[in-house]
């Protein structure tokens, strides 16, 4: 347990990380480092997104499956890694 | 007919017009000369006094209006009438106009009850009132006559005269019959009776409604519930899969398994650490966090990443053969800052994931151990890492069990750490019990499994012991296999003793392909060649350096060389039936470690303690490095062990700080020999190459003793090629 929240906390001390957030399956926010509007904002999207990608990976092939989603858009890049339950989220700014 | 009418009218006088009304709808069109003007035309045929008489409310009016002719039409139109009527036919469903409008006009009318005595209805009638006279003559003859009477008034006029005659006369009953007789015989069909042909009156009557009363109940609804889900490939798929693994579950409770198969599970990231499922949140993101990390990471060393991948020198080219290393990332973990890389190893199945030992060369200065693992997808921090009590001096990871490391500590100690396994500590370690040695371990390597497919490795150590530990039911088991011996320095001790001055091992490396046959280096610069089936003799005594061995490693692809260096600041190579080295290179500064290319046999690369790293393609130049390269800046710093990647263009550089430096090799350094034969693109061509060097060796020209000069490789004077 004290693994992942070290690595947790690595992760949100990187260089150009902008916030971290943890969501679980029906797109509720448990653990974020934002607040709880742009928190629930980004979460309820980016939930839907998530699922509508790994919809389509897995009904072209059964056996796939979702690794991760990388949206770079202008101003940052977003990261999600959806786990079973669970969906992790960072936005960082990789130019910095 | 209307023509016809019109034109009578037109000539006729018009006095007489007036008098004869038109029932046609006459053409008004048709300009009829009027007859009631007064003035106008009444002035020529009145035979009138000359002084008219004017009604005093007269319009005064000029003559040529007097004579203005105006046209009175009289028509029989119905002026009530419409001009047009438009009906709805069904049949076009449109409006049609009516051609013919109905121009009569009802003034009056009267129903009568009158009948024409020729119509159907009047001859019913009279038919019936002569029945009902029939039927009088047989009751009295008055009635008779009074009916015949009444039937004389009745009857039609043409059987009027001859009852009148007959009334007249007594014959009455016989006139009444001749009268029957003449009229038609008396219908014995019935006829319908016509009820009340004048008045008609219908009555009617209703029963009485009965009231209604409505009742209704209601049931309770069915509860409804909204379901709705998509029926996906995938989610076909797994609602299979999950089937399947029911089944196989009930399969293997009927059939109860002593053994669960092991399965060499992934390392890379997805390790389920079991303490951790507890059912806290946090745990289970645990996979999806690694990844985040890596990713991240990636994001931040975007173009070093970039640079790995794909960067290749092109300013190679006019380097004229030369190369040079490209650093890349820079691993280092906080915890080991104050300690020195003392052993690198590559993960034989994960080619991004490498192990490092720290610990301490420093005699005087020894303090605890590392264990920690990278791997190149997350540079920021490491995979696993282990800490122990005493340095780390060597490691090495099994070829077909990538998740086991033996490791030799600086107190003689060696372990096995099992990257399984949660634990920090080793799973199995040897002990003051178990053999372990007396002097720090310099090298450990594992070896084939044993006839009882035990795991097992040997270890080398300063106490001259070179020991094969066997891993015997979960206990590490020693054998010691050889111990070395200095030759021909047997002291004199007191008593007449005979001691026999143990020589260091410092590093040995095993043959590729000949099981038993393995090299051991010495502290006094000695290379035995040894064989694990003789413990007390060398198969062969090479007298390589002046000081102790570094390192010593086969040629991956020539069965025959081998290369070791020493801090006498040389790097040799050597055929190992021939005595003397073939290649010598002079370095300026005590060579740490040296390591063989897996990608080519002519290239090799050594690390010095001043921090360059050296290059050498022997198919390229033999006498000089291709690369010598400043690795680490600080002028403080030693580097101390240098590995190749087994797959990617990467060496791997550790330091006395504690960091690894990960480098790039040029493509100069890449070079592999053009394919021969069909033997193989690596080694035909430098095959060849040290077949010659190797027969020319052996025609036995002077070795030249080594310069201590810019690295020239000084061989045998004659120049090849």
């Amino acid at each position: 347990m004290a693994e992942t929240e070290e690595t947790l906390k690595r992760i949100q001390a990187h260089k150009g990380v902008v916030a971290t957030m943890v969501v679980n399956a029906e797109g509720i926010p448990i653990r974020t480092t934002l607040d709880n509007s742009t928190t629930v904002h980004y979460a309820g999207l980016l939930h839907q997104l998530t699922m509508k990608a790994r919809s389509t990976v897995r009904d072209i092939d059964p056996q796939n499956d979702l690794t991760f989603l990388r949206i770079r858009s202008k101003k940052h890049e977003i990261m999600v890694a959806p786990d079973k339950e669970y969906l992790l989220i960072v936005i960082q700014n990789p130019s910095e | 007919m209307l023509g016809l009418f019109s034109l009578q009218n037109q000539n006729g006088p018009p006095g007489g017009r007036a008098a004869q009304p038109r029932l046609y709808g006459a053409s008004t069109k048709k300009r009829d000369e009027d007859t009631s003007t007064e003035v106008g035309e009444g002035v020529d045929e009145w035979p009138s006094s000359k002084t008219v008489v004017k009604p005093p409310d007269q319009l005064d009016l000029t003559e040529a209006e007097l004579k203005e002719e105006f046209t009175r039409v009289l028509t029989a139109n119905n002026p009530h009438a419409p001009q047009n009527i438009v009906r709805y036919s069904f049949k076009e469903r449109a409006y049609k106009p009516i051609s013919y409008v109905d121009q009569i006009a009802i003034h009056f009318s009267l129903n009568g009850n009158m009948i024409l005595r020729d119509s159907d209805e009047g001859r019913r009638q009279s038919l019936r009132l002569s029945n009902a006279s029939e039927k009088a003559p047989s009751e009295t003859s008055a009635v008779v006559s009074e009916e015949a009477e009444i039937k004389d008034e009745k009857s039609t006029e043409d059987v009027q005269a001859a009852e009148e005659e007959e009334a007249e006369g007594t014959e009455t009953a016989e006139a009444a019959e001749a009268a029957e007789a003449e009229e038609p015989p008396p219908p014995k069909v019935k006829e319908k009776k016509l009820p009340n042909q004048f008045n008609f009156i219908e009555r009617s009557s209703r029963t009485l409604d009965n009231p209604l009363r409505e009742r209704a109940s209601q049931s309770e609804p069915t509860p409804c519930k909204n379901f709705s889900a998509n029926a996906n490939q995938w989610e076909i798929y797994d609602a299979y899969m999950k089937e399947l693994q029911k089944m196989e579950k009930s399969k293997e409770k009927e059939k109860p398994k002593a053994q669960i198969g092991k399965k060499v599970e992934k390392k890379r990231g997805r390790k389920l650490i079991s303490l951790e499922s507890q059912g806290d949140d946090i745990t289970k993101i645990s996979n999806a966090a690694k990844i985040m990390e890596r990713m991240v990471n990636q994001n931040i060393f975007d173009d070093i990443a970039q640079d790995f991948k794909y960067f290749e020198d092109a300013s190679d080219e006019y380097r004229d053969q030369k190369g040079t290393l490209l650093p890349l990332w820079k691993f280092q973990y906080d915890k080991t800052k104050r300690l020195a890389v003392t052993a690198i190893s590559w993960n034989p199945k994960y080619k991004d994931l490498f192990a490092v030992g720290y610990g301490s060369y420093d005699f005087m200065k020894q303090s605890q151990g590392m264990l920690v693992l990278y791997t190149m997808k997350n540079p920021s921090f490491p995979e696993y890492v282990f800490s122990s009590e005493s340095g780390i001096m060597c490691l090495d990871i099994h070829n077909d069990h990538p998740h086991l490391m033996a490791v030799g500590f600086y107190d003689g100690n060696v372990a096995i750490y099992n990257l399984k396994k949660a634990a920090s500590q080793p799973s199995y370690k040897s002990s003051a019990k178990s053999g372990k040695h007396t002097d720090p371990v310099w090298q450990v390597k594992w070896q084939k499994d044993d006839m009882d497919n035990n795991l097992n490795f040997f270890s080398v150590s300063s106490d001259g012991r070179i020991v094969s530990w066997t891993l015997v039911k979960n206990e590490l088991v020693h054998t010691d296999v050889i111990k070395l011996s200095a030759e021909g320095t047997t002291m004199q001790g007191p008593e007449g003793l005979q001691l026999q001055t143990v020589g260091c091992g410092t590093s040995f490396d095993f043959h590729k392909k000949i099981d038993y046959l393995f090299l051991v280096g010495t502290e006094e610069g000695k290379i035995y060649k040894c064989s694990k089936c003789y413990s007390s003799q060398f198969l062969d005594v090479f007298e390589a350096h002046h000081m102790a061995v570094d390192s010593v490693s086969w040629n991956p692809y020539h069965l025959k060389i081998f290369i070791s260096c020493s801090s006498d600041w040389t790097v040799k190579i050597w055929d190992h039936t021939i005595k003397t080295p073939m290649f010598i290179y002079d370095l300026n500064a005590a060579v740490g470690d040296v390591a063989w290319s897996p990608y080519s046999s002519t290239v090799f690369a050594a690390v010095t303690t001043d921090g360059k790293a050296h290059v050498f393609d022997l198919n390229i130049n033999k006498y000089e490095a291709l690369c010598n390269q400043v690795v680490v800046a600080k002028k403080k710093n030693k580097i101390t062990h240098i590995q190749f990647n087994p797959v990617y263009p990467v060496v791997i550089i550790g330091d006395e700080r504690g960091q690894v430096t990960c480098l790039k090799l040029s493509p100069n350094l890449r070079k592999m020999p053009k394919v021969g034969t069909a033997e193989g693109p690596n080694h035909s061509r430098s095959l060849h190459a040290f077949a010659v060097l190797s027969t020319l060796c052996f025609i036995g020209f002077p070795n030249i003793l080594s310069f201590p000069s810019f690295g020239f490789c000084l061989q045998n004077s004659w120049k090849l090629e």
